[in-house]
């Protein structure tokens, strides 16, 4: 990192260690932020098969059935459990980041709750989300 | 970087240029609020996502046709792909910031995700309205 001293002139500075390694352990609060960054990049690798689903669906049978196919075998299932599983997770903490821009839940205490609760909600709604498609399918 | 070697900073823009052009809120509040305000879209429109993909499950083409044909399944989905893809760009937009140093790679991976999240957009899209119609 180049930075200016007081003089003004240009030098290098001591830069803090990345966020992971051994410098720092895993906390509630740095887990759940990094987390919400891992399942919204997994979201974005989801919405192409959003497209194909939606792209093939208006394009003809022999492509559609062999997305139907795939979604429906367990290979496709278990990468549609962890889509879900993504969605929920990302969606629950967005409602906390929502909040904390707000300027609610910052104190840690709440910050601990919130993140547990999260967690235990991305769980509830992922299980809720598999049993009604079983029972519904 | 050469941890050894003299510290430096190269820049495009004249100093002038960037006194005036370079505040912290200049571009970065639009992209905030961007942020957020899809972010807020997004919530009744992802659990209608969530809930059109259970009421969709192995569905057949004239059955995804039937239901697109619904105008406010057609306006939903339309609603969801607009917003969905632009939180997608801005949100990939600040991992690529964060984690990509090199310039050139910075830029290239910037317009890589923008132009694949357009394409992707407009590929949903149409194929929304296809079947709508």
């Amino acid at each position: 990192m180049v930075g200016r001293n007081s003089e003004g002139k240009l030098v290098r500075r001591p830069i803090s260690p990345f966020m992971l390694g051994s410098a720092y352990k895993p906390q509630m609060s740095s887990m759940t932020s990094i987390m919400h960054r891992i399942t919204g990049c997994a979201l974005g690798v989801g919405t192409l098969l959003l497209t194909l689903w939606l792209v093939t669906a208006a394009s003809g049978d022999d492509a559609f059935s062999i997305v139907q196919a795939f979604l429906s075998s367990w290979i496709g299932i278990l990468v549609l459990i962890g889509f879900t599983a993504a969605l929920f997770y990302h969606f629950c903490n967005g409602i906390r980041h929502l909040a904390w821009d707000a300027g609610k839940g910052f104190d840690l205490p709440t910050m601990h709750r919130t993140g547990a609760i999260v967690i235990a909600a991305t769980i509830i709604l992922t299980v809720a989300f598999w049993v009604i498609a079983f029972l519904v399918g | 970087m050469d941890k050894d070697s003299v510290p430096s900073i190269h820049m495009m823009r004249s100093q002038l240029g960037r006194a005036r052009g370079l505040g912290a809120a200049k571009s970065g509040s639009g992209h905030w609020w961007a942020q957020r305000v899809t972010a807020i879209a997004l919530l009744p429109l992802s659990l209608y996502f969530v809930a059109s993909t259970l009421i969709l499950a192995g569905a057949s083409r004239a059955d995804m046709a039937a239901y697109m044909a619904k105008p406010w399944n057609a306006v939903l989905f339309l609603c969801l792909i607009a917003a969905l893809f632009y939180h997608l760009v801005l949100g990939l937009q600040v991992v690529i910031e964060d984690y990509v140093h090199k310039e050139s790679t910075k830029l290239v991976s910037l317009l890589a995700i923008k132009g694949l999240s357009i394409f992707c957009a407009l590929a949903c899209a149409v194929s929304v309205l296809k079947l709508a119609f």
